[in-house]
Protein backbone atom coordinates (compact mmCIF):
# COMPACT_ATOMS: atom_id res chain seq x y z
CA UNK A 1 0.00 0.00 0.00
CA UNK A 2 1.27 3.45 -0.90
CA UNK A 3 -0.01 6.34 1.13
CA UNK A 4 0.35 10.05 0.50
CA UNK A 5 -0.20 12.22 3.57
CA UNK A 6 -0.71 15.93 2.79
CA UNK A 7 2.14 15.87 0.33
CA UNK A 8 3.30 19.11 -1.27
CA UNK A 9 6.02 19.82 -3.75
CA UNK A 10 7.31 23.27 -4.48
CA UNK A 11 10.11 23.41 -7.01
CA UNK A 12 13.09 25.71 -6.44
CA UNK A 13 11.74 28.15 -9.03
CA UNK A 14 8.64 28.63 -6.88
CA UNK A 15 6.05 26.61 -8.82
CA UNK A 16 3.79 24.64 -6.56
CA UNK A 17 3.44 21.39 -8.53
CA UNK A 18 1.56 19.47 -5.88
CA UNK A 19 -0.41 21.07 -3.06
CA UNK A 20 -1.61 19.08 -0.05
CA UNK A 21 -2.17 15.76 -1.82
CA UNK A 22 -3.51 12.85 0.21
CA UNK A 23 -4.36 9.45 -1.23
CA UNK A 24 -4.11 5.74 -0.52
CA UNK A 25 -3.10 3.49 -3.38
CA UNK A 26 -4.20 -0.03 -2.42
CA UNK A 27 -1.88 -3.02 -2.84
CA UNK A 28 -2.21 -5.27 -5.86
CA UNK A 29 -4.47 -2.78 -7.59
CA UNK A 30 -3.86 -0.42 -10.46
CA UNK A 31 -4.17 3.23 -9.56
CA UNK A 32 -4.26 5.56 -12.54
CA UNK A 33 -3.40 9.22 -12.13
CA UNK A 34 -5.00 11.13 -14.95
CA UNK A 35 -4.91 14.82 -15.71
CA UNK A 36 -3.74 17.30 -18.25
CA UNK A 37 -0.22 18.68 -18.25
CA UNK A 38 0.56 20.75 -15.19
CA UNK A 39 -1.65 18.59 -12.99
CA UNK A 40 1.40 17.28 -11.14
CA UNK A 41 0.68 13.63 -11.98
CA UNK A 42 4.24 12.75 -12.94
CA UNK A 43 5.61 14.61 -9.93
CA UNK A 44 3.33 12.57 -7.68
CA UNK A 45 4.47 9.34 -9.36
CA UNK A 46 8.13 10.24 -9.00
CA UNK A 47 7.72 10.90 -5.30
CA UNK A 48 7.10 7.17 -4.80
CA UNK A 49 10.66 6.23 -5.76
CA UNK A 50 12.19 9.43 -4.45
CA UNK A 51 13.10 10.76 -7.88
CA UNK A 52 11.35 13.79 -6.43
CA UNK A 53 11.35 14.53 -2.71
CA UNK A 54 8.28 16.26 -1.32
CA UNK A 55 8.72 19.62 0.35
CA UNK A 56 5.87 18.89 2.74
CA UNK A 57 3.98 15.87 4.05
CA UNK A 58 5.02 12.23 3.86
CA UNK A 59 4.90 9.30 1.45
CA UNK A 60 4.57 5.86 3.04
CA UNK A 61 5.02 2.44 1.51
CA UNK A 62 3.47 -0.29 3.67
CA UNK A 63 3.33 2.19 6.55
CA UNK A 64 7.01 3.02 6.31
CA UNK A 65 7.97 6.64 5.68
CA UNK A 66 10.21 6.49 2.62
CA UNK A 67 12.00 9.75 3.41
CA UNK A 68 14.17 7.68 5.76
CA UNK A 69 15.05 5.13 3.06
CA UNK A 70 18.12 5.22 0.87
CA UNK A 71 16.92 6.37 -2.59
CA UNK A 72 19.09 3.98 -4.61
CA UNK A 73 17.99 0.91 -2.63
CA UNK A 74 14.36 2.07 -2.77
CA UNK A 75 14.46 2.55 -6.55
CA UNK A 76 15.91 -0.90 -7.09
CA UNK A 77 12.88 -2.51 -5.50
CA UNK A 78 10.39 -0.40 -7.46
CA UNK A 79 9.88 -1.00 -11.17
CA UNK A 80 9.83 2.07 -13.37
CA UNK A 81 8.58 2.25 -16.93
CA UNK A 82 8.71 5.51 -18.82
CA UNK A 83 7.69 6.89 -22.18
CA UNK A 84 9.92 5.59 -24.99
CA UNK A 85 11.19 2.99 -22.55
CA UNK A 86 14.17 5.17 -21.61
CA UNK A 87 16.31 2.22 -22.64
CA UNK A 88 20.09 2.38 -22.58
CA UNK A 89 21.00 2.68 -26.28
CA UNK A 90 24.35 0.92 -25.90
CA UNK A 91 22.97 -2.10 -24.06
CA UNK A 92 21.49 -5.08 -25.87
CA UNK A 93 17.85 -5.84 -25.15
CA UNK A 94 18.76 -8.67 -22.79
CA UNK A 95 21.21 -6.49 -20.87
CA UNK A 96 18.72 -3.64 -20.67
CA UNK A 97 16.25 -5.99 -19.03
CA UNK A 98 18.92 -7.43 -16.73
CA UNK A 99 20.19 -4.00 -15.63
CA UNK A 100 18.71 -3.91 -12.15
CA UNK A 101 19.42 -7.56 -11.21
CA UNK A 102 23.05 -7.05 -12.29
CA UNK A 103 23.20 -3.88 -10.17
CA UNK A 104 21.96 -5.79 -7.16
CA UNK A 105 24.63 -8.45 -7.60
CA UNK A 106 22.85 -11.25 -9.46
CA UNK A 107 25.50 -13.04 -11.59
CA UNK A 108 25.30 -11.89 -15.19
CA UNK A 109 24.50 -15.32 -16.58
CA UNK A 110 21.59 -15.87 -14.22
CA UNK A 111 20.32 -12.34 -14.80
CA UNK A 112 20.32 -12.90 -18.57
CA UNK A 113 18.56 -16.21 -18.21
CA UNK A 114 15.89 -14.49 -16.16
CA UNK A 115 15.71 -11.66 -18.70
CA UNK A 116 14.92 -14.17 -21.44
CA UNK A 117 12.07 -15.55 -19.34
CA UNK A 118 10.78 -12.01 -18.89
CA UNK A 119 10.86 -11.51 -22.64
CA UNK A 120 8.42 -14.41 -22.88
CA UNK A 121 6.27 -12.82 -20.19
CA UNK A 122 5.91 -9.52 -22.02
CA UNK A 123 5.49 -11.19 -25.40
CA UNK A 124 8.86 -10.48 -26.99
CA UNK A 125 10.50 -13.05 -29.19
CA UNK A 126 13.75 -14.32 -27.69
CA UNK A 127 15.50 -13.78 -31.01
CA UNK A 128 15.43 -10.04 -30.24
CA UNK A 129 17.62 -10.50 -27.16
CA UNK A 130 20.85 -9.53 -28.89
CA UNK A 131 19.43 -6.50 -30.69
CA UNK A 132 19.98 -2.94 -29.61
CA UNK A 133 16.99 -0.74 -28.71
CA UNK A 134 17.42 1.36 -31.87
CA UNK A 135 16.80 -1.79 -33.92
CA UNK A 136 13.35 -2.34 -32.39
CA UNK A 137 9.97 -0.84 -33.20
CA UNK A 138 8.37 1.57 -30.74
CA UNK A 139 6.03 -1.11 -29.42
CA UNK A 140 8.86 -3.58 -28.95
CA UNK A 141 10.93 -0.98 -27.12
CA UNK A 142 8.01 -0.36 -24.81
CA UNK A 143 7.74 -4.07 -24.05
CA UNK A 144 11.45 -4.12 -23.22
CA UNK A 145 10.79 -1.19 -20.91
CA UNK A 146 8.04 -3.15 -19.14
CA UNK A 147 10.24 -6.26 -18.89
CA UNK A 148 13.00 -4.14 -17.40
CA UNK A 149 10.58 -2.66 -14.89
CA UNK A 150 9.61 -6.17 -13.83
CA UNK A 151 13.14 -7.59 -13.72
CA UNK A 152 13.83 -7.11 -10.04
CA UNK A 153 10.43 -8.66 -9.29
CA UNK A 154 9.23 -5.50 -7.56
CA UNK A 155 5.96 -5.26 -5.63
CA UNK A 156 5.39 -1.82 -7.05
CA UNK A 157 5.46 -0.85 -10.71
CA UNK A 158 5.43 2.81 -11.71
CA UNK A 159 4.40 3.57 -15.27
CA UNK A 160 4.81 7.13 -16.52
CA UNK A 161 2.79 7.57 -19.73
CA UNK A 162 4.40 4.40 -21.03
CA UNK A 163 2.28 4.18 -24.15
CA UNK A 164 2.26 7.86 -25.05
CA UNK A 165 4.64 7.53 -27.97
CA UNK A 166 3.25 4.53 -29.84
CA UNK A 167 0.54 4.46 -32.46
CA UNK A 168 -3.08 3.72 -31.47
CA UNK A 169 -3.10 0.12 -32.66
CA UNK A 170 0.09 -0.81 -30.81
CA UNK A 171 -1.13 1.15 -27.82
CA UNK A 172 -4.34 -0.86 -27.64
CA UNK A 173 -2.30 -4.04 -27.86
CA UNK A 174 0.05 -2.92 -25.09
CA UNK A 175 -2.89 -1.91 -22.91
CA UNK A 176 -4.38 -5.39 -23.23
CA UNK A 177 -0.98 -6.87 -22.40
CA UNK A 178 -0.78 -4.67 -19.33
CA UNK A 179 -4.17 -5.91 -18.17
CA UNK A 180 -3.06 -9.50 -18.73
CA UNK A 181 0.23 -8.95 -16.91
CA UNK A 182 -1.53 -7.35 -13.99
CA UNK A 183 -3.85 -10.37 -13.72
CA UNK A 184 -0.88 -12.75 -13.77
CA UNK A 185 1.60 -10.84 -11.65
CA UNK A 186 -0.58 -8.99 -9.15
CA UNK A 187 1.60 -5.91 -8.68
CA UNK A 188 0.71 -2.60 -7.15
CA UNK A 189 0.69 -0.49 -10.28
CA UNK A 190 0.69 3.30 -10.38
CA UNK A 191 0.02 4.50 -13.88
CA UNK A 192 0.16 8.06 -15.17
CA UNK A 193 -1.64 9.12 -18.32
CA UNK A 194 -3.46 12.07 -19.83
CA UNK A 195 -5.75 9.73 -21.75
CA UNK A 196 -9.02 9.21 -19.88
CA UNK A 197 -9.91 6.16 -21.98
CA UNK A 198 -6.65 4.51 -21.00
CA UNK A 199 -7.33 5.42 -17.37
CA UNK A 200 -10.78 3.83 -17.40
CA UNK A 201 -9.47 0.76 -19.20
CA UNK A 202 -6.58 0.02 -16.87
CA UNK A 203 -7.53 1.53 -13.54
CA UNK A 204 -9.07 -0.20 -10.55
CA UNK A 205 -8.86 3.19 -8.93
CA UNK A 206 -8.83 6.30 -11.10
CA UNK A 207 -7.66 9.62 -9.72
CA UNK A 208 -8.62 12.67 -11.75
CA UNK A 209 -6.30 15.58 -11.04
CA UNK A 210 -6.74 19.28 -11.49
CA UNK A 211 -3.94 21.84 -11.49
CA UNK A 212 -1.48 21.52 -8.62
CA UNK A 213 -2.30 17.91 -7.89
CA UNK A 214 -5.74 18.73 -6.47
CA UNK A 215 -7.92 15.65 -6.57
CA UNK A 216 -11.07 16.29 -8.56
CA UNK A 217 -12.40 12.79 -7.99
CA UNK A 218 -11.24 9.35 -6.90
CA UNK A 219 -13.13 6.19 -7.61
CA UNK A 220 -13.58 3.19 -9.84
CA UNK A 221 -14.28 3.97 -13.50
CA UNK A 222 -17.92 3.01 -12.97
CA UNK A 223 -18.31 5.34 -10.01
CA UNK A 224 -16.76 8.24 -11.84
CA UNK A 225 -18.76 7.72 -15.01
CA UNK A 226 -22.03 7.22 -13.17
CA UNK A 227 -21.58 10.15 -10.83
CA UNK A 228 -19.05 12.80 -11.83
CA UNK A 229 -18.20 14.82 -8.75
CA UNK A 230 -18.00 18.17 -10.50
CA UNK A 231 -18.38 20.06 -13.70
CA UNK A 232 -14.65 19.69 -14.22
CA UNK A 233 -14.80 15.89 -13.99
CA UNK A 234 -17.85 15.65 -16.22
CA UNK A 235 -16.10 17.85 -18.71
CA UNK A 236 -12.83 15.92 -18.47
CA UNK A 237 -14.38 12.50 -18.99
CA UNK A 238 -16.74 13.86 -21.60
CA UNK A 239 -19.79 12.40 -19.85
CA UNK A 240 -22.22 15.00 -21.07
CA UNK A 241 -21.08 15.16 -24.64
CA UNK A 242 -19.16 13.38 -27.33
CA UNK A 243 -18.75 9.66 -27.50
CA UNK A 244 -19.63 8.86 -23.89
CA UNK A 245 -23.14 10.30 -23.97
CA UNK A 246 -24.77 7.39 -25.69
CA UNK A 247 -28.43 7.05 -26.49
CA UNK A 248 -30.43 4.24 -28.01
CA UNK A 249 -31.80 4.65 -31.47
CA UNK A 250 -34.21 2.05 -32.78
CA UNK A 251 -33.70 1.10 -36.38
CA UNK A 252 -35.53 -1.42 -38.48
CA UNK A 253 -32.62 -3.84 -38.03
CA UNK A 254 -32.48 -3.47 -34.25
CA UNK A 255 -31.32 -1.05 -31.60
CA UNK A 256 -27.99 0.75 -31.93
CA UNK A 257 -26.22 3.16 -29.61
CA UNK A 258 -25.34 6.58 -30.93
CA UNK A 259 -23.24 9.33 -29.40
CA UNK A 260 -24.28 12.94 -28.97
CA UNK A 261 -23.25 13.74 -32.51
CA UNK A 262 -25.54 11.01 -33.79
CA UNK A 263 -22.67 8.76 -34.89
CA UNK A 264 -23.11 5.03 -34.42
CA UNK A 265 -21.03 3.99 -31.41
CA UNK A 266 -22.11 0.39 -30.75
CA UNK A 267 -24.91 -2.06 -30.50
CA UNK A 268 -27.10 -3.02 -27.58
CA UNK A 269 -26.65 -6.63 -26.51
CA UNK A 270 -28.21 -8.70 -23.76
CA UNK A 271 -26.16 -9.72 -20.79
CA UNK A 272 -22.87 -7.99 -21.40
CA UNK A 273 -19.58 -8.82 -19.68
CA UNK A 274 -19.97 -10.94 -16.58
CA UNK A 275 -16.95 -9.58 -14.75
CA UNK B 1 65.45 22.58 -58.59
CA UNK B 2 62.57 24.27 -56.94
CA UNK B 3 62.12 24.72 -53.23
CA UNK B 4 59.75 21.84 -52.81
CA UNK B 5 61.97 19.19 -54.33
CA UNK B 6 64.87 20.59 -52.34
CA UNK B 7 62.80 20.29 -49.20
CA UNK B 8 61.90 16.68 -50.02
CA UNK B 9 65.54 15.95 -50.73
CA UNK B 10 66.40 17.50 -47.39
CA UNK B 11 63.94 15.17 -45.63
CA UNK B 12 65.33 12.05 -47.26
CA UNK B 13 69.01 12.94 -47.27
CA UNK B 14 71.31 10.59 -45.36
CA UNK B 15 72.24 13.37 -42.92
CA UNK B 16 68.76 13.23 -41.44
CA UNK B 17 69.54 9.93 -39.79
CA UNK B 18 72.98 10.68 -38.42
CA UNK B 19 75.02 13.61 -37.11
CA UNK B 20 74.22 15.75 -34.12
CA UNK B 21 70.67 16.45 -35.19
CA UNK B 22 69.18 13.08 -36.15
CA UNK B 23 65.55 13.10 -37.21
CA UNK B 24 64.68 10.13 -35.01
CA UNK B 25 65.77 11.95 -31.87
CA UNK B 26 63.92 15.14 -32.79
CA UNK B 27 60.78 13.22 -33.72
CA UNK B 28 61.04 11.37 -30.42
CA UNK B 29 61.33 14.64 -28.52
CA UNK B 30 58.40 16.08 -30.40
CA UNK B 31 56.20 13.07 -29.69
CA UNK B 32 57.35 12.93 -26.09
CA UNK B 33 56.30 16.54 -25.51
CA UNK B 34 53.04 15.94 -27.32
CA UNK B 35 51.99 12.82 -25.45
CA UNK B 36 53.19 13.95 -22.05
CA UNK B 37 51.30 17.22 -22.38
CA UNK B 38 48.22 15.50 -23.79
CA UNK B 39 48.24 13.04 -20.91
CA UNK B 40 48.55 15.77 -18.31
CA UNK B 41 45.91 17.90 -19.99
CA UNK B 42 43.57 14.90 -20.15
CA UNK B 43 44.22 14.09 -16.49
CA UNK B 44 43.06 17.58 -15.57
CA UNK B 45 40.37 18.25 -18.16
CA UNK B 46 38.52 14.92 -18.28
CA UNK B 47 37.58 14.67 -14.58
CA UNK B 48 36.70 18.35 -14.56
CA UNK B 49 34.65 18.02 -17.74
CA UNK B 50 32.82 14.98 -16.36
CA UNK B 51 32.08 16.84 -13.16
CA UNK B 52 30.59 19.70 -15.17
CA UNK B 53 28.75 17.41 -17.57
CA UNK B 54 27.33 15.18 -14.85
CA UNK B 55 26.20 17.87 -12.45
CA UNK B 56 25.43 20.53 -15.06
CA UNK B 57 27.10 23.02 -12.73
CA UNK B 58 29.89 25.42 -13.62
CA UNK B 59 29.21 25.10 -17.31
CA UNK B 60 29.19 28.82 -18.04
CA UNK B 61 32.42 29.30 -16.16
CA UNK B 62 34.05 26.48 -18.11
CA UNK B 63 32.83 27.83 -21.43
CA UNK B 64 34.15 31.28 -20.55
CA UNK B 65 37.55 30.09 -19.40
CA UNK B 66 37.88 27.70 -22.34
CA UNK B 67 37.06 30.44 -24.78
CA UNK B 68 39.59 32.75 -23.22
CA UNK B 69 42.25 30.03 -23.11
CA UNK B 70 41.75 29.25 -26.78
CA UNK B 71 42.62 32.83 -27.57
CA UNK B 72 45.97 32.66 -25.74
CA UNK B 73 48.88 33.26 -28.11
CA UNK B 74 50.98 30.11 -27.74
CA UNK B 75 54.32 31.71 -28.48
CA UNK B 76 53.78 34.46 -25.95
CA UNK B 77 52.61 31.95 -23.39
CA UNK B 78 55.75 29.84 -23.69
CA UNK B 79 58.09 32.78 -23.41
CA UNK B 80 56.13 34.17 -20.50
CA UNK B 81 56.18 30.85 -18.67
CA UNK B 82 59.91 30.41 -19.20
CA UNK B 83 60.42 33.82 -17.67
CA UNK B 84 58.15 32.95 -14.76
CA UNK B 85 59.41 29.45 -13.88
CA UNK B 86 63.03 30.15 -14.86
CA UNK B 87 65.22 29.25 -17.79
CA UNK B 88 66.59 26.20 -15.97
CA UNK B 89 63.13 24.72 -15.88
CA UNK B 90 62.27 25.40 -19.51
CA UNK B 91 60.86 21.88 -20.13
CA UNK B 92 58.33 22.43 -17.34
CA UNK B 93 57.41 25.79 -18.83
CA UNK B 94 56.90 24.27 -22.26
CA UNK B 95 54.79 21.38 -20.96
CA UNK B 96 52.66 23.72 -18.84
CA UNK B 97 51.89 25.91 -21.82
CA UNK B 98 51.04 22.92 -24.03
CA UNK B 99 48.77 21.58 -21.31
CA UNK B 100 47.04 24.94 -20.96
CA UNK B 101 46.47 25.07 -24.71
CA UNK B 102 45.01 21.54 -24.88
CA UNK B 103 42.75 21.76 -21.85
CA UNK B 104 39.90 23.77 -23.47
CA UNK B 105 39.24 21.28 -26.28
CA UNK B 106 39.45 18.25 -24.01
CA UNK B 107 37.27 19.90 -21.40
CA UNK B 108 34.69 20.78 -24.02
CA UNK B 109 34.80 17.23 -25.42
CA UNK B 110 34.28 15.75 -21.98
CA UNK B 111 31.32 17.84 -20.88
CA UNK B 112 29.62 18.15 -24.24
CA UNK B 113 29.84 14.36 -24.62
CA UNK B 114 27.85 14.01 -21.42
CA UNK B 115 25.47 16.84 -22.27
CA UNK B 116 24.62 15.36 -25.65
CA UNK B 117 23.07 12.26 -24.07
CA UNK B 118 19.27 12.07 -24.11
CA UNK B 119 18.15 13.25 -20.65
CA UNK B 120 15.52 10.51 -20.54
CA UNK B 121 18.20 7.83 -20.75
CA UNK B 122 19.99 9.25 -17.72
CA UNK B 123 16.72 9.84 -15.92
CA UNK B 124 15.65 6.23 -16.38
CA UNK B 125 19.09 4.97 -15.32
CA UNK B 126 18.69 6.91 -12.09
CA UNK B 127 15.09 5.77 -11.65
CA UNK B 128 16.19 2.15 -11.98
CA UNK B 129 18.49 2.61 -9.02
CA UNK B 130 21.89 3.33 -10.45
CA UNK B 131 24.16 5.30 -8.14
CA UNK B 132 25.65 8.52 -9.52
CA UNK B 133 28.93 6.67 -10.11
CA UNK B 134 27.17 3.90 -11.97
CA UNK B 135 25.36 6.44 -14.14
CA UNK B 136 28.73 8.01 -14.94
CA UNK B 137 30.57 4.76 -15.67
CA UNK B 138 27.87 2.68 -17.29
CA UNK B 139 25.90 5.32 -19.17
CA UNK B 140 27.55 8.70 -19.50
CA UNK B 141 31.15 7.72 -20.20
CA UNK B 142 30.43 5.10 -22.89
CA UNK B 143 27.87 7.31 -24.64
CA UNK B 144 30.03 10.43 -24.34
CA UNK B 145 33.22 8.75 -25.56
CA UNK B 146 33.04 9.77 -29.25
CA UNK B 147 32.85 13.45 -28.37
CA UNK B 148 35.60 13.08 -25.76
CA UNK B 149 37.89 11.49 -28.32
CA UNK B 150 36.99 14.37 -30.61
CA UNK B 151 38.18 16.77 -27.91
CA UNK B 152 41.40 14.81 -27.42
CA UNK B 153 41.86 14.88 -31.16
CA UNK B 154 41.78 18.65 -31.44
CA UNK B 155 43.83 18.95 -28.25
CA UNK B 156 46.52 16.66 -29.66
CA UNK B 157 46.54 18.62 -32.89
CA UNK B 158 46.97 21.84 -30.99
CA UNK B 159 49.91 20.43 -29.05
CA UNK B 160 51.67 18.75 -31.95
CA UNK B 161 51.63 22.04 -33.84
CA UNK B 162 52.67 24.15 -30.90
CA UNK B 163 55.42 21.73 -29.81
CA UNK B 164 57.38 23.19 -32.72
CA UNK B 165 58.03 26.18 -30.47
CA UNK B 166 59.84 23.99 -27.92
CA UNK B 167 62.96 24.36 -30.04
CA UNK B 168 62.89 28.13 -29.50
CA UNK B 169 63.67 27.62 -25.83
CA UNK B 170 66.29 24.94 -26.55
CA UNK B 171 64.22 21.83 -26.00
CA UNK B 172 64.54 20.18 -29.39
CA UNK B 173 61.66 18.62 -31.23
CA UNK B 174 61.03 18.94 -34.95
CA UNK B 175 60.94 22.73 -34.68
CA UNK B 176 64.70 22.79 -34.18
CA UNK B 177 65.30 22.59 -37.93
CA UNK B 178 63.15 25.64 -38.47
CA UNK B 179 64.85 27.71 -35.80
CA UNK B 180 68.29 26.60 -37.02
CA UNK B 181 67.43 27.26 -40.63
CA UNK B 182 66.05 30.72 -39.97
CA UNK B 183 69.35 32.61 -39.38
CA UNK B 184 71.02 30.57 -42.16
CA UNK B 185 68.20 31.30 -44.56
CA UNK B 186 68.14 27.57 -45.29
CA UNK B 187 64.69 27.51 -46.79
CA UNK B 188 64.74 23.88 -47.98
CA UNK B 189 65.45 22.80 -44.39
CA UNK B 190 62.76 25.03 -42.96
CA UNK B 191 60.18 23.88 -45.47
CA UNK B 192 61.26 20.26 -45.09
CA UNK B 193 60.75 20.29 -41.33
CA UNK B 194 57.47 22.16 -41.71
CA UNK B 195 56.29 19.41 -44.05
CA UNK B 196 57.36 16.80 -41.52
CA UNK B 197 55.43 18.53 -38.74
CA UNK B 198 52.36 18.86 -40.93
CA UNK B 199 52.60 15.19 -41.90
CA UNK B 200 52.91 14.20 -38.25
CA UNK B 201 49.86 16.28 -37.38
CA UNK B 202 47.83 14.69 -40.19
CA UNK B 203 48.92 11.21 -39.16
CA UNK B 204 47.96 11.84 -35.55
CA UNK B 205 44.64 13.30 -36.65
CA UNK B 206 43.95 10.26 -38.80
CA UNK B 207 44.71 7.93 -35.89
CA UNK B 208 42.31 9.80 -33.66
CA UNK B 209 39.69 9.80 -36.42
CA UNK B 210 39.92 6.02 -36.61
CA UNK B 211 39.76 5.74 -32.83
CA UNK B 212 36.72 7.99 -32.83
CA UNK B 213 34.85 5.67 -35.20
CA UNK B 214 35.90 2.75 -33.09
CA UNK B 215 34.50 4.03 -29.80
CA UNK B 216 30.98 4.80 -31.02
CA UNK B 217 28.93 2.38 -28.90
CA UNK B 218 27.47 -0.41 -31.01
CA UNK B 219 23.84 0.23 -30.26
CA UNK B 220 24.22 3.85 -31.26
CA UNK B 221 25.34 3.09 -34.80
CA UNK B 222 23.28 -0.05 -35.21
CA UNK B 223 19.78 0.35 -36.53
CA UNK B 224 20.16 3.93 -37.73
CA UNK B 225 19.91 2.52 -41.21
CA UNK B 226 17.68 -0.52 -41.24
CA UNK B 227 18.51 -3.34 -43.62
CA UNK B 228 15.25 -2.93 -45.45
CA UNK B 229 17.00 -2.66 -48.77
CA UNK B 230 19.40 -5.24 -50.05
CA UNK B 231 21.87 -2.52 -50.87
CA UNK B 232 21.56 0.87 -49.30
CA UNK B 233 21.37 3.75 -51.70
CA UNK B 234 22.63 6.11 -49.07
CA UNK B 235 25.84 6.26 -47.21
CA UNK B 236 25.58 4.80 -43.75
CA UNK B 237 25.30 7.65 -41.28
CA UNK B 238 27.45 7.37 -38.19
CA UNK B 239 25.99 8.96 -35.09
CA UNK B 240 28.30 10.55 -32.61
CA UNK B 241 30.84 12.08 -34.96
CA UNK B 242 30.98 15.71 -34.03
CA UNK B 243 30.92 18.44 -36.60
CA UNK B 244 34.34 20.01 -36.52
Amino acid sequence: MIEFRSVSKQFPDGTLAVDDFSLVMPSRKTTVLVGSSGSGKTTILRMINRMVDPTGGAVLIDDEDISGLEPVALRRRIGYVMQNGGLLPHFKVVDNIATVPVLTGVPRGAAREQALTLMDTVGLDRSLADRYPSQLSGGQQQRVGVARGLAANPNILLMDEPFGAVDPIVRAELQQETIRLQRELDKTVVFVTHDIDEAFLLGDQVVILEKGGRIAQVGSPTEILADPASEFVADFIGADRGKRALSIRRTERGAILVDSEGRAAGVLVDGGPTA
Amino acid sequence: MNLFTEAIDWIFSAERFQGYNPLGLRLGEHLWFTFLSLLLAAAIAIPLGYLIGHTGKGRNLAVGISGAARALPSFGLIVLLVLIVGVTRAPAAAVISFVLLAIPSILAGAYSGLEAIDRRVIDSARAMGMTEWQILWKVEIPLGLPLLIGGLRSGALQIVATATLAAYIGLGGLGIYIFEGLPLRDYPQMLGSAILIAALALLLDALFAILQQFVVPRGVTAGRVRDDRATSTRRRAVAGTPAE
